[in-house]
């Protein structure tokens, strides 16, 4: 069984080394001669490759523009229509190892400046959760906290607030 | 025996103006500590210092708005100028109802130094209580007035003035944050940081040298310590996640800090060169904002174990926390009174928040002020003020608060937006 099985390789690799070689023979020997006065394909005409488009991360359309993820009153948990963001940059992530984001929470500047610290933490944390349980690996992900000290919206008012009560997904 | 007898004297003071029955001269402090303005202002006669206007810094204006503020001086209106070496008419100064006065001089010497010379008369008694003589530089002039009302406000109260302390605070104006240092009236700021990114938290070192903080300047909140004099900086927490709430323990050698390493906010207590950490609280939730005990002993928190923000106690050797707030359901920013007797902490109640004060003696609670966005409280060392922020339009200043709450002041004098003051320490 075993001597069959050694011979069947050896055969095996006899052959795919004939054909290996035959082939490269034959396409020396089929090689046409470039003549561009024989030949009407357009060798001139240059293609651009846009480097900044290759990475989706930089499409202003794309689905990876979306890097901010709100959360409701008190709440520090990732709902419902924010899931789709998440997924979106952790299938990037994961796909990216090179790649570090850093989770930047935040809150709406009612009350003391370090516990709004700490709850803007509670959100970054909720996001970065999300995106390591997805498959991103730890070493690619920092949750940190402004708390209430970087508002995006000045008001006080409820858009205000609402627009503060946020966390950030800022590739580095 | 000079002891006795100002305690005698300061007894035959409070006596005197609150019109109080015989008390032991131990509990004189105490009665009139609690009797409050009004019932209880000192009068004193501050004369002009012969030779003081021909000085850069007019000592007795400083001295006098010094204790007009404190609350607990009525200062007797005189023309007069009388120099540290005049004879005083004792019965004439209590006649014109001061029962206690306060004359001086300033002279200039040689080596471009002033001297200034200060006594203080108990005109009740008829006795002198205290004299001070001190050479100071021009720039210091004022720093001189301010120790000259910490005498006074010491040898007729009691308790240790704070006028020549300073305070810490940030401001804000447009993208600059400043961490500044000022004397305790607001007056003579410098500027310690300049950033364009958000300081918060300052919390000076025991000694008064040196000051933590938490800066964004790296993108996100790290742990600095700053020493006031030769601006050098060394980190003390800059670990993964976000680091903050530096507060240092009674003997300057180490730091209590809320950091985010293993995942939500926790308490740490780590060495002010940044080494040796240990993680000292290990809650599901949120705990920061430590604060050391006066005796170094337990470290109080705000944690949101049992739902909303409360502030707790654990013994710095570990231990189940204990809960020490427990009306309203939003509690924050705990700071612990010198003698370790009174807690101050921000408190939301109805949508506004006021600064508290607990005795944990007894668990009575007083509200200390009445604004809707008041924060980070801080006490003055000798105990018997706080110093919080409050907003006024969108604007932050700074007020100040008798522990009692009867006496109360908003420093006005800084222009721009202020917050996050801390107060610094008596310095030596």
């Amino acid at each position: 069984m075993r001597t069959i099985s050694t011979f069947a390789l050896i055969v095996s690799s006899a052959v795919l080394l004939a054909a290996c070689s035959s082939t490269k023979l034959d396409d020396k020997a089929n090689a046409p001669v470039q003549n561009g006065a024989s030949n009407g394909a357009d060798t001139r005409t240059v293609g651009t490759v846009n480097a900044g488009s290759v990475d989706p991360l930089n499409d202003p359309q794309g689905v990876l523009a979306k890097r901010s993820v709100y959360f409701d009153y008190d709440s520090y948990t990732v709902k419902a229509e924010y899931r789709s963001v998440i997924e979106n940059h952790a299938k990037y992530l994961v796909a990216h190892k090179d790649r570090k984001v850093i989770i930047q929470g935040n809150t709406d500047d009612r009350g003391g400046a370090e516990y709004n610290l700490a709850l803007g933490q509670k959100r970054a944390e909720a996001v970065r959760k999300a995106l390591v349980l997805l498959g991103v690996s730890d070493a690619q992900v920092e949750a940190v906290s402004f708390g209430k000290e970087k508002p995006k919206a000045l008001g006080q008012d409820e858009a205000s607030y609402a627009e503060n009560r946020r966390a950030d997904i800022a590739y580095q | 025996m000079i002891k006795a007898r100002y305690l005698t004297s300061v007894a035959a003071t409070a006596l005197a103006v609150a019109g109080l029955s015989f008390a032991p001269a131990s509990q004189a402090q105490i009665r009139f500590e609690i009797t409050g303005v009004g019932a209880s202002q000192i009068p004193v006669a501050i004369t002009a210092f012969p030779g003081e206007e021909a000085a850069p810094q007019q000592i007795t204006s400083v001295v006098k708005a010094d204790l007009a503020r404190s609350g607990v001086f009525k200062l007797i209106d005189n023309g007069d100028a009388l120099s540290d070496s005049s004879a005083v008419d004792y019965a004439s100064w209590q006649k014109r109802g001061a029962n206690a006065l306060a004359v001086g001089s300033v002279a200039r010497l040689a080596d471009g130094r002033f001297d200034v010379r200060y006594r203080l008369y108990d005109t009740v008694a008829g006795a002198q209580l205290s004299a001070l003589s001190i050479g100071a530089q021009p720039q210091l002039l004022r720093l001189t007035a301010h120790k000259i009302a910490d005498d006074i406000y010491q040898k007729l109260t009691g308790i240790p003035g704070i006028f020549s302390t300073r305070i810490s605070y940030v401001t804000k104006s447009g993208n600059e944050y400043r961490l500044e240092v000022a004397d305790a009236d607001g007056e003579g700021t410098q500027v310690a940081l300049r950033s364009n990114e958000p300081i918060i938290s300052p919390s000076w070192s025991p000694d008064g040298t040196k000051v933590a903080y938490v800066s964004f300047e790296m993108k996100k909140p790290v742990v600095y310590i700053q020493n006031l004099v030769t601006r050098q900086r060394s980190i003390v927490a800059n670990f993964k996640g976000s680091n903050s709430a530096p507060a240092w323990s009674p003997d300057g050698s180490r730091l209590a800090v809320a950091l985010t390493r293993d995942g939500l906010t926790q308490v740490y207590v780590i060495n002010a060169d940044g080494s040796g950490l240990r993680r000292l609280t290990n809650s599901a939730g949120i705990d920061t904002e430590p604060q050391f005990s006066p005796d170094g002993g337990s470290i109080y928190f705000t944690s949101d174990r049992s739902g909303g923000p409360q502030v707790y106690k654990v013994g710095l050797d570990g231990g189940s926390p204990q809960r020490v707030t427990f009306a309203g359901s939003y509690n924050i920013s705990p700071r612990i009174s010198p003698d370790g007797k009174t807690l101050a902490f921000i408190s939301r109640r109805d949508g506004q928040f006021q600064l508290y004060a607990l005795d944990l003696t007894n668990g009575q609670e007083i509200r200390l002020s009445d604004g809707n966005r008041d924060q980070s409280p801080s006490f003055a060392p000798n105990g018997k003020y706080i110093m919080y922020a409050t907003e006024s339009g969108r604007r932050g200043s700074l007020a100040v608060v008798s522990v009692d709450g009867r006496i109360k002041q908003r420093l006005t004098t800084q222009a721009g937006d202020i917050r996050e003051p801390t107060w610094g320490p008596f310095m030596k």
